[in-house]
């Protein structure tokens, strides 16, 4: 158990390590017990740590243990550990240069043309929430709260056409000008940017890891909601007054929406206690038998719940495939357009239509 | 399960309460049919609203029921079919023609007052 085989393994690990550790004051780290007798189980128990809270851990100063893990060996443990230091000097640095490096951040940006969609001051929002967000995620390890502000930015974005290379784009333009202003202060001392890189690269691609899944993950359930809504629109019922329905329907039908179209017919006859439904299939080029019988067992199913249907628009097409299959024309009332059909069912309802009104005018006069 | 026959002014009230059972059915027309004449009632509104099934014997009973009534003096509406039970009705051919159907109770009373209100204006037209 001296070394873990997995680099994956080996990364829960780290980050588990650099979560549990910023918990405490910082000169101090938490270690096991056992840990302090042998360093072959180091790896375990730093590990271990976020797991084994209920166990008695032991304060040492951080400082010791460096020291003897570097004297030692200079296995993962040991990187993990100094990892953590050099975390915390990371973040500190970068707190402090937060409003320079924002600044340079927002300028590449804009250089970059990128999130073109978006005012200065949006801009300049999101980039401090994203660069904050950035830093706790590198100071905690833990994402979730990134990834929640990351979904939630998707959310607003992406109906201004904003798309994934720019947000790609922005996250990683950041982890470059972070990474060039480590550059900068640590030039001087290789083998300390060396220990500096190996603390933020993995936080870093982490960051932009969650950042891009949580905008895909967020387009992808935008998507799904519009081909839901597509799919409820196809065919709309709607109520144009008190008791009287009118489904129109566009483009082709064939069995399956034709089964959809009955369902909502007959939910819609329900749900707004409907006495008329007129179905205007102005839209439908032609129609296969299947679906002419579908349409009369519509009709029928339709009186059944006390609902009378009035069909119109009938192409010639479909009233030849009508006729063809021997439809029982006593049980359709068609009507040819879908103005005639609304004024017969107003006649059905027993309302005064337009029609009626201006006679009725028209004779008082 | 017996079907309560409720006496609502004119017309008679059959609320089913639970899955009727071949026998249930029978007696329902039975009891029907008794209380048309006691009560003298002009029309009968059967409510089927929990009935997740309809079958063929129940759509031929309710037609029979509904034309016997209709010799009797009084109209049948059935009211309260589901939508689903409505469209596999269809599907198996069971129509009911001939019977009349209502979105619930209070479409269905609408609509004897309807045929009442017609009857009269027809009673009076034909006296004229």
């Amino acid at each position: 158990m001296g070394r873990l085989p997995t680099s994956g393994f080996q990364k829960s690990l780290y980050i588990g390590c650099t979560a549990r550790s910023h918990e405490r004051p910082d000169n101090y780290a938490v270690t096991s017990r056992r840990r302090r007798r042998t360093n072959a189980h180091i790896t375990l128990n730093v590990y271990s740590q976020v797991k084994r809270t209920k166990k008695r851990n032991s304060i040492v100063p951080l400082g010791t243990t460096l020291h003897r893990n570097r004297r030692r060996d200079r296995n993962s443990s040991g990187n993990s550990e100094t990892g953590s230091v050099m975390l915390r000097e990371l973040v500190a640095h970068l707190r402090e240069n937060r409003t320079q490096l924002r600044e340079e951040w927002a300028r590449r940006i804009t250089a970059g043309a990128l999130l073109t969609a978006m005012s200065k001051e949006e801009i300049f929002s999101e980039t401090t929430s994203v660069y904050d967000n950035y830093i706790e995620v590198l100071e905690t390890g833990s994402v979730e709260a990134l990834q929640a502000y990351a979904r939630s930015l998707s959310e607003r974005i992406i109906p201004r056409g904003v798309e994934t290379h720019e947000v790609v784009g922005i996250v990683l333009l950041l982890r470059d000008v972070l990474g060039r202003s480590l550059f900068k202060k640590y030039q001087n001392d290789v083998d300390l940017m060396n220990r500096v890189l190996d603390a933020y690269e993995p936080a870093a691609n982490r960051v932009a890891n969650t950042v891009a899944v949580s905008f895909v993950q967020e387009r992808e359930r935008v998507i799904r909601q519009q081909q839901e809504a597509i799919r409820e629109l196809s065919t709309p019922v709607l109520q144009v007054r008190e008791r009287l329905l009118i489904l129109p329907i566009i483009g082709m039908i064939d069995s399956q929406r034709a089964r959809q179209l009955t369902e909502q017919l007959l939910r819609g006859i329900r749900k707004n206690r409907a006495k008329v439904v007129v179905v205007d299939i102005t839209g439908v080029p032609t129609i296969d038998s299947v679906v002419a019988n579908h349409l009369v067992q519509t009709v029928e199913a339709s009186r059944l719940m006390g609902a009378s249907v009035i069909i119109t628009g009938l192409s010639s097409e479909i009233a030849q495939t009508l006729v063809t299959i021997g439809v029982n024309l006593s049980k359709m009332n068609a009507v040819g357009d879908l103005q005639g059909g609304i004024e017969e069912a107003e006649r059905l309802l027993g309302l005064p239509s337009e029609l009626a009104k201006v006679a009725t005018q028209e004779t008082k006069a | 399960m017996h079907v309560p026959v409720l006496k609502q002014g004119d017309y008679l009230i059959a609320s089913v309460q639970a899955a009727l059972t071949d026998a249930d059915l029978l007696q329902l027309r039975d009891d029907l049919a008794d209380r048309v004449g006691q009560f003298r009632s002009r029309g009968v509104i059967i409510d089927v609203t929990v009935l997740d099934v309809i079958d063929s014997f129940a759509t031929r009973t309710l037609r029979a029921v509904a034309h016997m009534l209709k010799l009797r003096g009084a109209e049948t509406v059935i009211v309260g079919i589901q939508p689903d039970v409505a469209f596999a009705m269809v599907q198996l051919g069971l129509t009911l023609e001939g019977v009349g159907t209502a979105l619930d109770l209070e479409e269905g009373l609408a609509y004897l007052d309807r045929l009442a209100k017609r009857n009269r204006n027809h009673g009076t037209r034909s006296t004229n």
